[in-house]
């Protein structure tokens, strides 16, 4: 295998002009012959399908979901950049993507985060003529706020909802197409496998999750935007249904899979209540403009917060870090909070959380200003929690969040398997080893509506695809792999059910590939993670059948993906013997227990590539080159 | 292509009346004039009290033109059988077609029993009407009564306590419908405002009450023993 | 805390249903209704018995998956709540809840609490978007929206498309949900143009799709997670009344 990242020559400003002008075009009048399969229908996925059907193309859109407007891009909260300078306060788009590179602590590749700042620009336009309800100051213009790791204020946003408005103004878009007849929807079906013939995506394998039935869909390019992997943890901020099974096959047929170890963890949820837990659910970010984080300074302090004076309280990011406060990465945020936490000093049910404080600005703004900007963010912690976050501090802990790896793409956001396209959470491309806020949105929709409607006609025009039917042999041998394999799923028959063990999954890679991460841990992980899958193999129970509704028998598919997926991380982790972003390897820190990156020796994308059951994946590295923001120590002092 | 939706297809008429929203719209403004009607019905009856004279003379007055009258009788009647169609349809729609299962425990938290049973106070209402119009203007309900002479009419009946009480129910279920009724036309036709809709709604409600006591002022007064003056 | 739950129990849409009784000894009270909900499966599993299929996902109250009716209120009896974020200090112990699917023709059961909601995407797909092609968008500034108006339609647009208005209306009625989508896009200047096709193409899919017609009941607005209130009904009441007048 060969990575090719395809960045085009040229100033980095006009490297994506370039590459367009470069493209092939599709004749208009044969884009109705090209198929073009979309699995996803998230802010990536949902842009695409529509964007693709707009121009022409036929489209067949799948999710798991019964309807594509609840993709879990519907979940996010907080905002999305775009480099517009509406505010006057310095952005610029050379400045969004500085940030995002240093922000990524220079594991990104340059060319893609800029063109990635230039669109941003048009991504909110787009959405503002679609009729997505962005805040508006009382004069008409567009409001902004600043985001976690910004110092410019380019957060657009919807209240606490901006994810939900994005979503649903792609979502109208697809159901236009749908009713115009372009795109086919496909609500309610899993991908479960990527046919690969003559070395091209041609199709996939999906499962009818109502009727059980397995389908074969052939196509001329198929484009995965499943979103990321962060349930391998089992709780995270994700939705229940998030899974990496798509990336995975696919990874499986051939596709190189990037930075696995890199995930991200966010600093502000809700802590765990019980082993019953299923999900954490986060509070979005902007909480830290007005909220301020603190913990006892004594550890083992039982009082309740306000009994705390104020000079009992340990304001730990602001006293580490006087520029940005409450306001430093995700990242730093995060490790930050588990390092008191192990002090001893963490507050309520199991020392796990830290406060966060609105008494301050509830002081100075009141609490109706309060209100106005979090309402809905209060009211859903109170509900959650039961206590009253205008009169009690908040209680937060870091959770899976985001992952920043995922399947690896060329400047076409085209893998190492031609055809196959990977776009928004489920590639690796754009956020490095750390995303900063509010940027997933920016890149699920730029990837979606300004990039793949150029590289798809691109790769079209270009490729001679021969007709392939869905009873071509690899496509017939791919739908028994995976009738066999759900047959094989049922037939188990064990004493445990499939939560229970991906619960334990979910153990193992929080403790050694989570927040912090040591080789000694990541050995023992990998060792544990395989005895696991083992265990899965001859010791999972799955009820049902499968010829209908089945969720045991969804989750059970799931989990035998993540328990490889799991495996993939650790090795990962382990061979990046460096801390960078989200991966804190505790050996490589800074004698202040900064994060020590060492960009002589890792300086890489690691792309791993498939080499069989049970057989160790191969490492491929792509370098990185950084010919305008030149590494450096990540500071936020 | 999904299964079409018939936006633009049908005559605008037919696409008017087969939507719901439509068909409702033809029950505010059919609801709207007979509401009308009741109220103006209610200020013509109170004369009852100032003398048989002047109720007979009323009746008299609503008779010189007959013309007239046949015209807003038979508008009034094709108001009443398009608000009783559209009703009917959209009741058969609701009920036995929207939810097929019902549910095994289901609440009500947000609305008014008037509002959840307009079906039956208006059928209710409509068999009233009928009683009524055989009672009081075809004088074949069973009680005495003599061509023009309301006033001698209306104490015949009501002195006759079951009259009285079928009139008081009959009224009741008007009141019902209205209090629900009055305010739902403003909904229906598309009128709503934060400051001004709780005002509707709580003055439907005192409006459809008032109508009540009004109409029924006249029963019980004959029962308790009130008769008009003859001047 | 314990609770007696009666589930609706149905293998698929063909098959007929009836409630099941299960007690459930080890519920807490911190946990959500859905979290409740996996410990019994958990439980049935292990029993090799079928766990009841309910529809979630992101369990935070905002992609619209779940939603049952808990005692005869959809989403259960806290207001502006979604049953995955509905915990059970909402109840108390030995309290008996009847857990339903939604009950509408439009709605048919697939399995369980599990139903078909694929109508709402029908009625979008009919008119409840703008057209506005990728690439052609003018500058997002190049618009002015008061914040009035932008917040009134962020009101409407909160709807996350559960289905609890349908759910709730005794006439099975989807005048909140469409209204809702009427009002967010009616409210904006970008909305303007396609105002009088989206209504009445909306109202026409609502018709083919046989939900119950709206009387302003008002059951849809009290038990809304999203709060949506009834004069987006109104409004859609109003974009319909006039478009059916005015345009060709
Ligand atoms: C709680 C939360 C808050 C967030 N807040 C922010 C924020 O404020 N700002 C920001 O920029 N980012 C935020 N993010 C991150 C951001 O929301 C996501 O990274 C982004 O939305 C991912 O979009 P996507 O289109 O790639 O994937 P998703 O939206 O996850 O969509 C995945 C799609 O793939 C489908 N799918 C998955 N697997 C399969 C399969 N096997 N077969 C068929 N279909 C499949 C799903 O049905 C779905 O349609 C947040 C994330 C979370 C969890
Ligand atoms: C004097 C007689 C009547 C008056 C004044 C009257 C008035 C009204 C009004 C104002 C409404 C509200 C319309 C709306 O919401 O837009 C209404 C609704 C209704 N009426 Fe009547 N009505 C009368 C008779 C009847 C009769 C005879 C029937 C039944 C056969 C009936 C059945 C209904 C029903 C079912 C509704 C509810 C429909 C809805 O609110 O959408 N009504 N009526
Ligand atoms: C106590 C209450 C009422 C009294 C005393 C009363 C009295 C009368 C009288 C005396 C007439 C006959 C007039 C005539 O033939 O010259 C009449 C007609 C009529 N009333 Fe009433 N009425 C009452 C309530 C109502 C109500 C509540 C309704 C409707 C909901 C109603 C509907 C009618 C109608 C439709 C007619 C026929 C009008 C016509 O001939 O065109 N009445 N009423
Ligand atoms: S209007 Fe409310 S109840 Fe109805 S679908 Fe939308 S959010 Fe759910
Ligand atoms: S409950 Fe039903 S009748 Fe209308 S106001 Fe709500 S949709
Ligand atoms: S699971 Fe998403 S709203 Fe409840």
């Amino acid at each position: 295998m060969k990575l090719d990242s395809k960045i085009p020559s040229g100033p980095i400003d006009q490297k994506w002009d370039r590459a367009k002008f470069d493209m092939k075009l599709v004749n208009p009048a044969n884009k109705r012959k090209y198929n073009v399969i979309i699995v996803g229908s998230g802010l990536a996925g949902g842009s695409a399908a529509a964007s693709l059907g707009e121009l022409g193309y036929n489209v067949k859109c799948f999710c798991f979901q019964d309807s594509p407007r609840r993709a879990h891009s519907i979940a996010a909260q907080g905002g999305i950049n775009a480099a517009k300078n509406y505010q006057n306060d310095g952005d610029s788009i050379y400045r969004l993507f500085y940030d995002t590179v240093k922000g990524g602590d220079f594991r990104a590749r340059e060319a893609n985060v800029y063109r990635l700042a230039q669109n941003s620009v048009r991504i909110i336009d787009q959405c503002v003529a679609q009729g997505v309800p962005f805040a508006r100051e009382y004069g008409g213009l567009l409001s902004n706020r600043s985001f976690g790791g910004a110092q410019v204020s380019r957060t657009f946003y919807a209240r606490g909802q901006t994810g939900q408005q994005l979503l649903l103004g792609c979502y109208q878009a697809l159901e236009r197409q749908i009713d115009a007849g372009t795109v086919k929807m496909f609500p309610r079906t899993e991908m479960l496998d990527l046919i690969v013939i003559d070395g091209r995506a041609r199709g996939i394998i999906t499962r009818n999750l109502v009727t059980g039935q397995i389908e074969t869909h052939m196509a001329d390019a198929v484009v995965l935007a499943t979103g990321g992997y962060g349930n391998v943890f089992f709780l995270s901020t994700n939705a229940k249904g998030s899974n990496a099974t798509a990336i995975w096959r696919a990874y499986k047929r051939g596709a190189a899979f990037g930075n696995p170890c890199f995930t991200q963890i966010h600093p502000t949820c809700i802590p765990v209540s019980g082993d019953y837990q299923s999900k954490l659910t986060l509070m979005s970010e902007s909480l830290r403009n007005d909220g301020r984080i603190w913990v006892p300074k004594k550890a083992g302090d039982t009082r309740t917060p306000n009994q705390i004076p104020e000079e009992e309280r340990d304001y730990f990011l602001e006293r580490k870090y006087p520029s940005f406060g409450n306001l430093v990465p995700r990242d730093v945020a995060s490790r930050n909070a588990k390092s008191v936490c192990d002090e001893g000093r963490g507050v309520g049910p199991g020392g796990l959380g830290v406060y966060l404080d609105f008494a301050a600005a509830i002081g100075r703004l009141s609490e109706a200003v309060i209100k106005e900007r979090y309402g809905n963010l209060f009211d859903m912690y109170q509900r959650i929690t039961d206590e009253n976050p205008y009169k009690v501090p908040m209680r937060i802990y870091p959770a899976i969040h985001y992952t920043m790896g995922g399947l690896w793409v060329d400047y076409q956001l085209m893998s190492t398997v031609p055809g196959l396209f990977v776009l928004g959470e489920a590639n690796f491309s754009d956020h490095g080893a750390n995303r900063l806020g509010a940027s997933a949105l920016m890149q699920g929709l730029s990837d979606g509506y300004f990039v793949i409607p150029y590289t798809v006609g691109d790769y079209l025009a270009n490729s001679k695809l021969d007709k392939v039917e869905v009873d071509h042999t690899e496509a017939r041998a791919c739908l028994e792999g995976v009738a066999g394999l759900t047959k094989r799923l049922l037939s188990i028959q064990g004493k445990r059910t499939v939560d229970s063990l991906h619960r334990q999954l979910g153990k193992i890679m929080w403790d050694n590939c989570g927040m912090s991460r040591t080789g000694a841990g990541l050995d023992k992980a990998l060792s544990q993670v395989r005895g696991l899958r083992e265990e899965f193999w001859q010791n999972v129970t799955v009820p049902g059948s499968s010829d209908d509704i089945n969720q045991s028998l969804e989750k059970a598919g799931r989990l035998a993906d993540f328990l490889e997926l799991g495996e993939l991380m650790c090795i990962d982790a382990n061979q990046r013997k460096e801390s960078c972003g989200g991966h804190f390897r505790e050996e490589y820190q800074t004698p202040e227990g900064e994060a020590q990156r060492d960009d002589e020796n890792f300086s890489y994308v690691a792309a791993w590539e498939y080499q069989g059951p049970n057989q160790p994946p191969q490492l491929h590295k792509e370098p990185l080159e950084f010919e305008y923001v030149h590494p450096s120590q990540r500071s936020y002092k | 292509m999904s299964a079409p939706a018939t936006g633009y297809e049908n005559t605008r008429v037919s696409r008017f009346w087969n939507a719901t929203v439509g068909k409702k719209v033809v029950m505010a403004v059919s609801g709207l004039a007979l509401f009308g009607f009741v109220i103006a019905h209610l200020l013509g009856n109170l004369n009852f009290f100032r003398s048989v004279e002047a109720m007979n003379a009323y009746a008299r007055f609503l008779r010189v033109e007959p013309p007239l009258l046949w015209a807003a009788r038979i508008g009034l009647l094709v108001l009443v059988l398009a608000h009783i169609w559209a009703s009917i349809q959209l009741t058969a729609l609701n009920r036995l077609e929207a939810r097929p299962v019902g549910y095994v425990k289901k609440k009500s938290i947000g609305s008014t029993l008037s509002s959840r049973t307009m079906i039956w106070s208006g059928l209710t209402v409509l068999f009233f009407v009928v009683y009524h119009l055989m009672q009081l203007t075809w004088g074949v309900g069973g009680t005495q009564w003599e061509e023009l002479k309301p006033s001698e009419n209306i104490v015949a009946g009501f002195s006759w306590w079951p009259i009285a009480v079928v009139y008081i129910i009959g009224l009741a279920m008007l009141m019902m419908h209205l209090y629900h009724g009055i305010w739902s036309m403003f909904q229906t036709l598309g009128f709503s405002h934060p400051r001004y809709t709780p005002m509707i709604r709580s003055l439907a409600k005192i409006i459809s009450i008032f109508l009540f006591l009004g109409f029924s002022s006249i029963p019980v007064a004959v029962l308790l023993g009130f008769r008009p003056p003859l001047q | 805390m314990r609770l007696i739950l009666h589930i609706w129990r149905q293998k698929n849409g063909s098959s007929p249903g009836r409630m099941v009784r299960y007690e459930m000894d080890d519920a807490n009270e911190d946990m959500s209704m859905l979290e409740c909900l996996d410990v019994l499966n958990e439980h049935l599993i292990l029993k090799g018995e079928e766990p009841v299929t309910f529809e979630h996902d992101c369990r935070e109250g905002i992609c619209g998956s779940c939603g049952f009716m808990i005692n005869g209120l959809a989403h259960g009896p806290s207001r502006a709540t979604t049953v995955c974020q509905l915990t059970l200090r909402n109840f108390k112990d030995g309290d008996i809840l009847y857990l339903e699917p939604w009950r509408a023709k439009a709605f048919p059961v697939l399995k369980d609490l599990m139903v078909d909601r694929t109508a709402f995407d029908r009625i979008i797909a009919a008119g409840g978007y703008i057209s506005a092609d990728t690439g052609g968008a003018p500058d997002g500034n190049a618009i002015l929206i008061g914040k009035d108006a932008a917040d009134s339609s962020m009101d409407a647009a909160a709807c996350i498309g559960c289905g609890a208005c349908v759910a709730a209306c005794p006439n099975a009625a989807a005048a909140l949900f469409t209204g809702a989508k009427v009002s967010h896009l009616g409210l904006l200047p970008q909305g303007q143009p396609e105002r009088d096709r989206r209504a009445l193409r909306m109202v026409a899919q609502v018709g083919e799709e046989r939900f119950g017609s709206c009387t302003n009941i008002g059951e849809c607005e009290a038990v809304c997670p999203k709060e949506i209130k009834l004069d987006v009904i109104a409004r859609l009441n109003r974009d319909f009344r006039s478009a059916s007048l005015t345009s060709r």
